[in-house]
């Protein structure tokens, strides 16, 4: 656990703040009536058992999800739904709970889409591969390896992605998502299926991640010792509605959040 | 007595086998010349097909759509050729200006059928593809008329007449149009190759390829790279108009060569660029190549069917196709 007790200097203001969100598919109501706010410079835990709506919350954040009812503010702008543009040129990056990677692609490409939005020079210079858009690619190629050094993934950058276990793609998904130097990181189940030494080293990335590059992060992730460890608060939710909201401490004591997880994991 | 009787059953089995397995290779082998002439026929039309199977990918690849409708863009980009020089605009003028109609009518679709469709099943949108084309159908033949056309080649400095070898102990000709297709359907593919392997769009496009929502969630806009693949397709489109068109004439009929990219696209597989090219050539070359040798057992006319009966062979056996990724369902 970090920073017991006390405010923590890194957490600034509110980034983004999701206000009395609903959302369902049909008849299945996968979140309801939830609000929840992520603080600048916070590691902010989303968890609760199976189908809770955890990923849904997260595509309601960028835009793949619209929600029937509630509003979100994000960077003191308010929306009732945002778009995955919108999103992405805010600074919202995040990884996928089933690795979504450009499969046929190498890591090294898949990295280097993430600096999409950061890339201007137009298409003339590109085809030429000449002046301007050289320097440019030049230029994200030294960030991209940047990334591929602080990941350890010097050896694979060249391997389409396709053929990498499963750790190592979800590694390189980290990856392009810190290339896209997000203000908000959202990192769908990133440990899910590794082994003990795997989610130590993911630990670590995602906190190097946070310190170093003051990355704001949502984690939903169901290993509540990797849980307790990383988040600075953690917010639960279970059949879509948000049953507790706190310091690890105070959820994990939490009766309601007790009583949601003996149905499912005891 | 057994003996005598089997004779000429036996003897006429080995003649129909003898024409089947041995024979063409004698014909090939004698007359070198019309084997080269075969070839090079199998070749350029193989060519055309594979321009029109590449149209297809581009578009199933950026979006998971089976565009029903490249056949009849074939069509509406030539007669949009031929109806602006008609009315009296300059050949070359009327190029640019049928470019442009492209790219207005990838724009439209992009926004008027892609963007509102988001998210539906593959089917809805392979429905929607009839939809333009009888649209297309209808738009063209209002303002162009329903008459078939003659391609304008002169005008666009396109060769006319035929070039004769005398080689192989006989004589080879090749169409100088035809040459002209060889060299820019390879000039156009080449261009399309470097665009789609070095630039951002290129990068974003195979992105989108591979998964809609994490293209979606670096930035890539899915709306600007739809509009692009559809230009493309829309500038293939009129390249194989204009040397299709050249060969017979320009009418609706055209749209049926669609249909012959069909088995170029099984063979291919549907997401394979390279796959488009190597499976058009195979269909246009065995096809020239069995009608001339094997038709004449059968009366002729294997070229009508034979495309599909190697196309059938691959869905048994290999159904994602030469270089195809496996077929997979996609969001
Ligand atoms: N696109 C969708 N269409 C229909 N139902 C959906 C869709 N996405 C989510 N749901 C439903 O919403 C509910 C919440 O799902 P969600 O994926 O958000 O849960 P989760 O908390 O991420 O669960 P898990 O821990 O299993 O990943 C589930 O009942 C799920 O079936
Ligand atoms: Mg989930």
């Amino acid at each position: 656990m970090r920073a017991p007790g006390g405010p923590d200097a890194r957490i600034g203001d509110v980034l983004l703040s999701v206000e009395n969100v609903s959302l369902s598919f049909g008849g299945v109501k996968a979140i309801s009536d939830v609000s929840l706010d992520i603080r600048k410079g916070e590691i902010r835990a989303i968890i609760g058992p199976n189908g809770a709506g955890k990923t849904s919350m997260l595509n309601v954040i960028n835009g793949f999800y619209t929600p029937q009812r509630g509003r979100i503010t994000f960077r003191g702008q308010t929306r009732s739904k945002m778009r995955p543009h919108e999103a992405a040129e805010g600074g919202i990056a995040r990884t996928f709970q089933n690795v979504a990677l450009f499969r046929g692609m190498s890591a090294l490409d898949n990295i280097m889409a993430g600096r999409t939005l950061k890339m201007h020079k137009n298409l003339f210079w590109q085809l030429l591969r000449w002046g301007p858009a050289m320097a440019e690619e030049v230029a994200h190629r030294r960030e991209v390896e940047e990334i591929i050094d602080f990941l350890k993934i010097q050896d694979i950058r060249r391997v389409p992605v396709g053929r990498l276990p499963y750790g190592l793609q979800k590694r390189v998904e980290l990856g392009r998502a810190l290339a896209m130097e997000p203000d908000l990181l959202l990192l769908d189940e990133p440990m899910a299926g590794m082994n003990l030494e795997e989610k130590e080293d993911m630990s670590r990335y995602i906190l190097d991640a946070n310190e170093h590059f003051g990355t704001t992060i949502a984690l939903i992730e169901h290993d509540m010792g990797v849980v307790m460890d990383l988040s600075d608060r953690v917010v639960v939710l279970d059949h879509g509605i948000k049953i507790a909201d706190g310091t690890p401490a105070e959820v994990k004591n939490d009766q309601a959040v007790i009583d949601a997880y003996l149905g499912v994991a005891h | 007595m057994h003996v005598e009787k089997q004779r000429p059953a036996g003897s006429a089995l080995m003649h129909f086998l003898y024409l089947i397995f041995i024979d063409p290779f004698v014909q090939m082998a004698q007359a070198p010349d019309l084997l080269a002439q075969t070839l090079w026929e199998g070749l350029v039309s193989g060519m055309l097909y594979a321009l029109i199977a590449l149209g297809f990918v581009l578009i199933f690849k950026a979006s998971g759509v089976f565009n029903f409708a490249q056949g009849i863009m074939v069509v509406f980009a030539a007669l949009t050729l031929v109806g602006l020089y008609e009315a009296g605009v300059p050949a070359f003028l009327a190029l640019a200006l049928a470019i442009v109609v492209m790219f207005i009518l990838a724009f439209v679709v992009e926004r008027s059928v892609l963007r509102p469709l988001v998210g539906q099943p593959d089917i809805i949108l392979f429905m929607a593809t009839f939809g333009i084309t009888y649209f297309l159908i209808g738009f063209g033949e209002i303002v162009f008329g329903g008459d078939p056309k003659v391609m304008i080649t002169a005008p666009l400095y396109l060769p006319k007449g035929a070039i004769t070898y005398h080689t192989l102990g006989g004589m080879v000709q090749l169409q100088k149009i035809d040459i002209a297709a060889a060299v820019i359907a390879s000039l156009m593919v080449a261009g399309l190759a470097i665009f789609f392997s070095r630039t951002r769009i290129g990068r974003a496009l195979r992105a989108v390829a591979d998964s809609h929502e994490a293209a979606l969630s670096v930035g890539i806009s899915l709306e600007q790279i739809w509009v692009i693949v559809w230009f493309a397709a829309g500038l293939v489109a009129l390249v194989t108009g204009i040397f299709w068109g050249a060969r017979s004439d320009v009418s609706f009929a055209l749209e049926v060569i669609a249909l012959k990219a069909l088995p170029v696209l099984i063979l291919g597989g549907f997401t394979s660029i390279p796959g488009a090219i190597v499976g058009g050539l195979i269909i246009g070359l065995g096809e020239k190549i069995v009608e001339f040798y094997w038709g004449p057992l059968v009366g002729g006319g294997t070229d009508a069917w034979f495309a599909y009966v190697i196309a059938l062979l691959f869905l048994l056996f290999r159904p994602q196709g030469l270089f195809g990724e496996r077929i997979i369902e996609r969001i």
